[in-house]
């Protein structure tokens, strides 16, 4: 088979794992790592699963190797911070079958709450990386990831960043190969770490690193091109492809593997060339690596930190040339907001009315932090919209949290948010949790979760109840209210925010988005029954606008018919009529 | 367009208009006619209602997946305020195709900014610029979903595959119950 197929960069690192032979993959979604996993589920030949969290996933995907066939995990950069507890320490256990985690960076913050360098991470943790450039080597390279792993003894990291993930591009399609299972033997130097035997491993763990930066000159995913010695770079993954683009003609050492480095193969290229730039996005790791060993170089002097690099980047900074672009027009900013519809708009337009501060947490749902719902205060990650509202109260007493709640979706709540509520119901919490059921991980694309009965295969299993899973932790108070109900809904949160109790109120409506919804009803304007006061615009739905003289106007291509703006009108001016 | 010339084609809109089966159309079509191609696409966050924008580069060789500004030869915009956005990423020959809608961001619906006047007549002033009331037409159609589709069409008179192609890689892109329709809001747009 040699079939040439545009793909996404996930597609092909899902591709690459089916021709790795890779019979396991677990994963929770994020952006931009999450088409991987909806890849990986067209390959029957694949077990594959959301788990609830990223440790979660990086513990499933080792303890499939360990049993000897070729494992892998996926998630974005701070999915690895989740996963980094199991990750650290199979760094020293090493492999059976071959172990892959595929982290996702997003250097210019598409989707992400930091712009983290997963290298960072994996030097660190003493774990290898590769890198690929698009998505065909997206493919070759889980591919070789797997063959270094086993070859090695270590989990591989293969990098990629938004760029790369969300760019399509030619790939040559191969066969599955079908590894032969590793036999399984009890070995307990090497799969418990206990103190004695983590020293042991350690030793080991250092001596694979200085064998695989040896062994780096030899490796085909490490490339010299020599052109014009004039100026040389080094570069690895979409970078590289800024270098070509800009300097088609200038020397490159391509780095494939970008944890270890391959330190002779750097020393011999930078001796050849009279200026070297190292060219890397995020963090300068290859540059305070090559600056230590006394090569002359420049990096972060001239490029930035943050965000992504171009092409046209290196055409100023080494190039000198000037680029002539024109002004871009001074246009009203269009940042994401809440869809027509959503239920979170309702709950917040509920919350936003009563003043109620809330603790907030990950997904679609952050977004009710700016105008015109300024309802959440917080965001820091998964799971500690929970856990920041119960320190409020145990440094400010029991009051201070009576006009805050905390909010968080389904998905998020069962990723790492139901410790945090064991956490409020053990140590006596009184504060208010909201969680925001609607039914599916909502920001990333709609992936199913334990709650949702759903599994990423598609079958059909019991779900975890919600409700009955706080009351089991120790909830006294749970209550259960339609998103759309804002009067019993404004009711409700009154009660419980004043109780000296834990509780918790599950709010349910299923995501506009979700597949299957039908919307039969839309909302209309009744023009001489609108008193223009903007009570319906107020919590800002994007399908209601007003006329230059201030009446409301509903846009019926977007309106799915919530009724929420019906609901706001005193005055009957929005009437529901049949889509 | 030389051979060996890179073409840079831009796709901007509002999140949730289509912006992605519309790039993954110019994808299958560029493949089909053989070049090499890159798109770059937007997904996460910025797809719920934010400024949206895709990157289509084909030719013989392709290393950048994105287009810069002042590079791309066709800026196909679902929305008029986004076509103002990112009108300065054209060449200074470039062409304009653009969906005549309007949709307020958040940030005029609130009141915090003005939605700009006369953006197309504007813009016609600078470059090479087609309009169409895409979703004018994809109502009379019967399905406000194909809008994008008309607009692709509308583009596609400006590019260099034929209209047979087009239809062909349309019928294998999109999902097949909505085939005969997508083919019907090309056609609009392309013989408009």
């Amino acid at each position: 088979m040699s079939e040439k197929k545009i793909m996404l960069g996930n597609e092909a690192i899902a591709r690459g794992a089916y021709e790795a032979g890779v019979k396991v993959s677990a994963a929770y979604p994020g952006t931009p790592s999450t088409e991987i996993s909806e890849n990986i589920v067209k390959y029957d030949e694949i077990y594959a699963e959301w788990s609830p969290n990223e440790k979660v996933a990086m513990e499933v995907a080792i303890g499939a190797s360990i049993s000897g066939v070729r494992a892998m995990a996926s998630m974005k950069h701070v999915g690895v911070n989740v996963a980094s507890d199991p990750l650290y320490t199979i760094s020293y256990s090493g492999v059976n079958g071959g172990l892959v985690l595929v982290a996702a960076d997003d250097p210019g913050l598409y989707s992400s709450q930091n712009e983290q360098d997963t290298r960072c991470v994996a030097r660190a943790a003493q774990v290898p990386v590769i890198e690929p450039s698009d998505s065909q080597e997206a493919k070759d390279f889980m591919k070789y990831a797997f063959d270094l792993s086993e070859k090695y003894d270590t989990p591989v990291i293969l990098r990629t960043t938004t760029r790369l993930s969300h760019s399509q591009g030619p790939v040559t399609l191969e066969d599955r190969v079908e590894p032969v299972d590793a036999p399984y033997e009890r070995n307990i130097q090497k799969y418990v770490m206990m103190p004695g035997m983590a020293k042991q491993r350690h030793i080991y763990v250092e001596q694979r690193m200085k064998q695989m930066a040896e062994d780096g000159a030899e490796m085909p995913i490490n490339r010299v091109e020599m052109g014009d010695t004039k100026i040389g770079f080094i570069a690895s993954g979409i970078a590289y492809q800024y270098v070509k683009e800009a300097c088609p003609d200038a020397s490159v050492l391509k780095l494939g593997l970008v944890h270890p480095l391959p330190r002779k193969m750097i020393e011999e290229f930078a001796a050849k060339v009279d200026k070297l730039y190292i060219f890397e996005e995020l963090e300068p790791v290859f540059e305070e690596q090559i600056k230590s060993w006394g090569i002359e170089c420049v990096g972060k002097e001239i490029f930035t930190l943050q965000g992504e690099y171009s092409a046209n980047m290196l055409r100023k900074a080494v190039l000198g040339e000037e680029v002539e672009v024109a002004q871009p027009a001074q246009v009203p900013a269009r940042p994401p907001i809440l869809c027509p519809g959503c239920p979170h708009r309702s709950v917040y337009s509920v919350l936003n009315k009563l003043k109620i501060h809330a603790a907030g947490d990950i997904g679609c749902y952050t977004l009710g932090a700016v105008a015109p719902l300024n309802v959440v205060d917080t965001t820091v990650c998964m799971g500690a919209s929970i856990s920041t509202l119960h320190g409020m109260e145990k440094a400010k007493g029991k009051n201070y949290v009576k006009n805050w709640v905390a909010v968080i979706g389904d998905s998020t709540f069962l990723h790492t948010g139901v410790n945090s509520l064991m956490n409020m119901a053990y140590n006596q919490a009184t504060g208010t949790v909201m969680i925001l059921d609607n039914s599916t991980t909502g920001m990333t694309g709609h992936q199913d979760h334990a709650a949702t009965g759903k599994t990423l295969k598609g079958e059909v299993v019991p779900a975890i109840n919600i409700y009955d899973l706080c009351k089991t932790i120790g909830v006294k108070h749970v209550t259960v209210v339609n998103a759309f109900d804002i009067e019993t809904l404004e009711k409700v949160i009154k009660e419980e925010t004043q109780r000296e109790e834990l509780s918790v109120i599950i709010t349910q409506s299923p995501c506009v988005l979700l597949k299957g919804n039908v919307f039969p009803n839309k909302c209309r304007v009744i023009p001489e029954k609108c008193k223009k006061c903007g009570a319906c615009l107020r919590p800002g739905c994007p399908a209601l606008t007003k006329t230059a003289d201030g009446v409301t106007v509903i846009d019926e291509t977007m309106c799915n018919g919530c009724g929420l703006c019906m609901q706001l009108c005193k005055f009957g001016a929005i009437e529901k009529v049949e889509a | 367009m030389a051979e060996n010339k890179t073409k840079n084609i831009m796709i901007v809109g509002v999140g949730g208009q289509g912006t992605l089966l519309t790039s993954r159309i110019l994808g299958g079509i560029t493949v089909a006619a053989g070049y090499d191609v890159k798109l770059s696409e937007v997904h996460g966050m910025a797809q719920r209602g934010g400024s949206v924008v895709t990157f289509v580069r084909y030719g013989e060789k392709v290393a950048e997946p994105i287009v810069e500004e002042g590079q791309a030869d066709l800026l196909i915009a679902f929305e008029k305020l986004e076509a103002k956005r990112y009108a300065h990423f054209l060449k200074k020959d470039g062409t304009l195709v653009v969906n005549d809608q309007k949709i307020e961001p958040i940030t005029v619906v609130t009141g915090a900014a003005q939605y700009p006047e006369n953006i197309i007549e504007e813009l016609s002033s600078k470059y090479e610029t087609y309009s169409i009331d895409a979703m004018g037409e994809a109502l009379k159609l019967g399905n406000s979903k194909v809008f994008n589709i008309i607009v692709l069409g509308v583009a596609a008179k400006h590019m260099d595959f034929s209209k047979e192609d087009w239809l062909a890689v349309i019928e294998n892109t999109v999902p097949p119950k909505t085939v005969e329709m997508n083919k019907k809001a090309f056609l609009l747009g392309y013989e408009s």
